[in-house]
Parts: C-alpha cells; sequence; structure tokens
C-alpha cells in the first residue's frame, strides 16, 4: 500500500482528505490525517465572538465529524519532516512513512514575536481575536467595557483574512453605536500599510468609510513594542499611540513543525510553486491553504479553490502525468461592515477587486464592493456553507474554482 | 493610469505615482522617483535595499516583508529606516519599480 500523508485537519487538510478519498484508488493508496487538536474551529467565526454575534457552539465541532470513513485520523502533535527520508515524526517519536506529502498546517498568530505583548497587559487591556481564547476573552471585557481609547493594530502582513481588522472596526463602530456609548468610544486604527484599502479601485470606492464612520487612522505603523505600563504603542521609528483597550493582530506564521524541519521562509510558511501548489523542494510535496508563501489571500475560500486543483495535480503526480498550472489565486471574501450590511470582493492574482454583480452577471445575487444586505446574509450563510459543504469537498453550487471576469466592471 | 516624463524617459503610472510597467524602470527613473519622495542621492546602501527587494519580486512574485529584507537581505531594519525614512517598503518599492505593499482591498 502506498500512502498520502496530510498534515494538519483545519480548513485545508479535512476538505483533501474528503476530495481525495473519494478519487484515489484504495486497492492501491491509503489516506492518513494528523492534527493535534480534537476539536475543529471555524474561525471566521471568531470575528462575531466579541460582539455576542456567536458564541463557542457556533464555531466549535469534533474534528473526527469531518474526516470520512476510510481515511485514517491521528491525533498527535508533529514532531518533524524528515522529507529527505520521505518519513513524519509524531511527538511520541512514532515514525509514518508517505509517498505523498500534503502540507496543510496553516498559520496562527505569534505574540511572542512583539515586545512587551504578553507583558502585564495581556488579556487584562491587551486582546486578539484571532484565537478561540482571544474572542472570547474580549467578549467578556466588552461586555462591561464604559468606553476610553480603543485601538485596533496590525503587526505586519501577510495575515491570514487580512479584510478581518476592517471588518473588526466596522463592528466595533456598530456595537457601541447600538449600546449607546459610541460618543465615548474613540476608535483608531493603526496599520503598517500606506492606508486601510491599499487597492485602487476598492480605494476610490470604499476610501471615505474610516470617515464616515468617524474611525481614525495612523498608517506606516511598524510596531516596535508594547509599553504596557504606560499603555502604549511604539513604532520602530519612535510613533507612539496611546490606548485605553488594544485590540491586535500580532505577527501571523507558519507553525514550529515548518521551521524544525528547514522547510519555511523566515515567517515558517513553505516556498511553494503559486499555480501547482507543489513546494519548490521536493515533488512529493504539495502544500495547501494558509501554510503556503504563494501571494494569494490566507482565507478558507482560498484553500477551497486551491483544494480542487490540488486534488487533479496530486492524481496527475501519481500518474506521471504533467501537473497542471491552474490555480489563479482567486479569493472571494465577505466583508462585514455593520448594521447587517456587508461587502463582497472577488479577485485573484492579475485582477483587483472591482465593482458588479456576483457570481453571475446583472443579477447577482451579490453585488460586488458593495454595501448590501444581501452580502451579509451570504456572510452569515457562509457558517452553513463551511461545515456542510466546504470541509466535506462539494462544490459550491455556481461557484467554480477559477475566477471569472462575468459580471465584473473591469474598467 | 497616466503617462509621466521622469528623467527624460515617458514611463505609466498610476494615481499614487508607481510605475505600473516594471519593464519601462532603469537607474535615471529610480533617482527620479526617490527625489519624489525626499530622497535626494541613492547611496550604495539605498541600491542595495532596492536590488534586493527586485531580485525577490522577480523570483517570490511579491514585495519582501521587512523583517524578510533584514533577515535574508542582511539590512537591519533601523538601517532601513534611516535610509528610507517614514515608510521605508513604500518608498523603496516606488524606487525600485514596483507596486507598493498592499492587502488584498
Ligand atoms: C478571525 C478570522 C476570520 C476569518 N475570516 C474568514 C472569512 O471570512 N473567510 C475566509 O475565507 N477565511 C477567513 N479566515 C481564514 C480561514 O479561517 C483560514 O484561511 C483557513 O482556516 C485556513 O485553513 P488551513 O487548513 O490552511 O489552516 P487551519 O484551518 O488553521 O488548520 C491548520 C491545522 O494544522 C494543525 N497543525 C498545525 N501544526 C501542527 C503540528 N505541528 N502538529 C499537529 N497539527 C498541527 C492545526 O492544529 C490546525 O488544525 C479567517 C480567519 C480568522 C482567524
Amino acid at each position: 500500500m502506498k500512502k498520502i500523508l496530510i498534515l494538519g485537519a483545519g480548513t485545508a487538510g479535512t476538505m483533501m482528505a474528503n476530495h481525495l478519498n473519494k478519487k484515489i484508488d484504495k486497492k492501491e493508496w491509503s489516506i492518513t490525517v494528523i492534527d493535534q487538536y480534537k476539536n475543529h474551529y471555524y474561525q471566521p467565526g471568531f470575528l462575531f465572538i466579541p460582539f455576542g454575534i456567536y458564541s463557542e457552539k457556533d464555531v466549535i465541532k469534533e474534528k473526527k465529524k469531518f474526516i470520512p470513513k476510510g481515511v485514517e485520523f491521528i491525533q498527535s502533535a508533529i514532531e518533524i519532516i524528515e522529507a529527505d527520508k520521505n518519513q513524519v515524526k509524531l511527538e511520541n517519536n512514532s515514525v509514518i512513512k508517505y509517498d505523498v506529502l500534503i502540507i496543510a498546517t496553516g498559520s496562527k498568530i505569534v505574540p511572542q514575536e512583539i515586545e512587551g505583548l504578553l507583558d502585564d497587559g495581556w488579556r487584562k487591556n491587551i486582546f486578539d481575536f484571532y484565537t478561540i481564547e482571544g474572542s472570547t476573552a474580549l467578549r467578556d471585557k466588552f461586555k462591561d467595557w464604559k468606553g476610553g481609547k480603543l485601538v485596533v493594530h496590525l503587526a505586519e502582513m501577510p495575515i491570514k483574512c487580512p479584510v478581518a481588522p476592517l471588518e473588526f472596526l466596522f463592528l466595533s463602530d456598530w456595537f457601541f453605536t447600538k449600546k449607546g456609548i459610541r460618543k465615548n468610544v474613540d476608535i483608531t486604527y493603526v496599520t503598517p500599510l500606506g492606508s486601510a484599502f491599499t487597492k485602487p479601485r476598492a480605494a476610490s470606492v470604499l476610501g471615505h468609510m474610516l470617515d464616515d464612520k468617524n474611525i481614525k487612522i495612523v498608517p506606516n505603523f511598524n510596531i516596535s513594542h508594547v509599553d504596557s505600563k504606560n499603555n502604549k504603542i511604539v513604532s520602530l521609528d519612535d510613533k507612539e499611540v496611546e490606548y485605553d483597550l488594544l485590540v491586535t493582530i500580532p505577527t501571523n506564521m507558519g507553525d514550529e513543525v515548518i521551521e524544525r524541519s528547514g522547510l519555511g521562509d523566515e515567517l515558517n510558511f513553505v516556498p511553494t510553486d503559486k499555480h501547482t501548489l507543489q513546494s519548490k523542494e521536493y515533488e512529493n510535496i504539495f502544500v495547501i491553504g494558509d501554510a503556503t508563501d504563494i501571494p494569494a489571500s490566507k482565507a478558507g475560500s482560498v484553500a477551497h479553490f486551491e483544494g480542487e486543483i490540488l486534488t487533479d495535480n496530486i492524481l496527475n503526480f501519481i500518474n506521471n502525468k504533467p501537473l497542471e498550472k491552474k490555480f489563479d489565486g482567486h479569493a472571494n471574501c465577505y466583508i462585514e461592515s455593520g448594521y447587517n450590511k456587508a461587502f463582497l470582493i472577488d479577485f485573484n492574482y492579475d485582477v483587483e477587486p472591482v465593482e458588479g454583480t456576483f457570481p453571475l452577471p446583472v443579477v447577482g445575487p451579490f453585488s460586488l464592493l458593495k454595501e448590501t444586505r444581501i452580502n451579509h446574509l451570504g456572510k452569515m450563510a457562509f457558517k452553513h456553507i463551511y461545515w456542510n459543504l466546504l470541509l466535506k469537498g462539494i462544490p459550491i453550487p455556481g461557484i467554480p474554482p477559477h475566477m471569472t471576469t462575468k459580471g465584473k466592471k473591469l474598467n | 493610469m497616466t503617462e509621466k516624463m521622469l528623467a527624460d524617459f515617458t514611463v505609466n503610472v498610476n494615481e499614487e505615482g508607481y510605475l505600473t510597467d516594471p519593464s519601462q524602470w532603469n537607474k535615471e527613473i529610480a533617482v527620479a522617483l526617490a527625489k519624489e519622495v525626499g530622497i535626494e542621492e541613492l547611496t550604495e546602501a539605498h541600491w542595495k535595499v532596492i536590488e534586493f527587494l527586485q531580485k525577490e519580486v522577480k523570483e517570490n512574485g511579491k514585495l519582501p516583508t521587512i523583517r524578510r529584507i533584514n533577515k535574508v537581505g542582511g539590512i537591519p531594519t533601523k538601517e532601513l529606516y534611516q535610509l528610507f525614512p517614514d515608510g521605508p517598503l513604500a518608498k523603496a518599492a516606488k524606487i525600485a519599480g514596483l507596486s507598493k505593499p498592499a492587502s488584498c482591498i
């Protein structure tokens, strides 16, 4: 028996197990998936927890439920990938050999990367919302917070779900308005980028949004450290921003197992061909989802589009056929903007987010780069789609893996 | 997108003055772009950063992060800020004829 080994049973790994289980010749191949955790987290739901819109039960389910029968699931931390020997070592030192390896170990926040972040203020007046612990702690803080300076801070790019900080700002504006204390809450966005909207078309359509919502911005801010005694963040060129409540998106990195295995770049992301999803170093290693270094967004929708293409390429690889250079960087993301409205963006490596309708020309029903109620319903429906279609590798009706220019206003 | 004269060359630039066609770039244009962002003279240290950015974009299809410029390019972050004050990545990218650091939106 030959083995396909999948590292990580998050969005991408779970999806690949389901795809391959349907397509692979079971007389010749077996599939094993390894993950350290028992539970699967619907990470896009973390955004809504601080505002009381979702709770734990919306975002946590047992991983095993989504691993198909016939695929072996091992719950263990992965110690090291020994690519030269085609094997992986687990935390109890047991060794698993593979013929084809799929790395789907994702990315995570690493607060340790920022000096002072984990000092006195952590989870007292400094929070993240990229983890279940962070988002639930922030929910508890928000419950009786009377107001003050709320600073939403992005440490460095790339991060997973690059639109999440903006969504967090918009939801904060709405949440505190609804609570009747918006006048006591001063909201500031601190970013290393030059502006909140960095792509020309998005900037021209949405550029006014922060102003409209009375959200201040401090651009070009690269953090040096957090001074939690004096409640301020300090940049590398000595700019300072004071906060009463700091919500930060710390540095995002690939898992340490990538570093231990010598397979990653300076952020532990694995160098990967951006069209075939094959590792640049080893031809029998493929990489999917947030774990890659490709210049696509780190998003569940991206992992979904990659999944269909990677499945074909793995079949090509094991049948000695050439790989198809098919992945185009397609991403499709809803941007929740408060007041039960949302935007939608659909783009790829070559086409920036533009206006139009999606997935169908004219009739939509979703509108691109435009704030609508229907888009909001799309965002909320994503939870159902995620648990019931996406993880199980079932195609989403009407949405092919490649971006289409139909319905987009390109000029 | 508009056309613009830089150091006697006609180039295509976007709203913010970044070149939209990297093949139009040359060193004289770089000097002119540097002046636009307030850098009067490009020293050897500046060129080292510019060339690193161009090499990275060619090889990986994306701008390196400040962290990568430090770790892989060997240019300490403090020095990067001295060379290109305020927004070092945005400024160096502009001079190198590349697009600015951006998010997906
Ligand atoms: C706040 C927030 C909002 C988001 N919103 C959206 C959105 O609206 N739309 C969207 O499309 N995407 C969104 N995302 C992004 C989306 O959740 C991720 O892109 C997606 O989950 C990536 O899937 P993955 O399989 O690559 O990684 P993950 O799902 O993170 O899975 C990685 C898995 O690998 C396991 N693992 C890692 N290292 C080891 C090891 N050494 N040993 C054993 N197991 C290991 C982990 O336990 C984990 O289960 C959001 C993310 C966040 C945090």
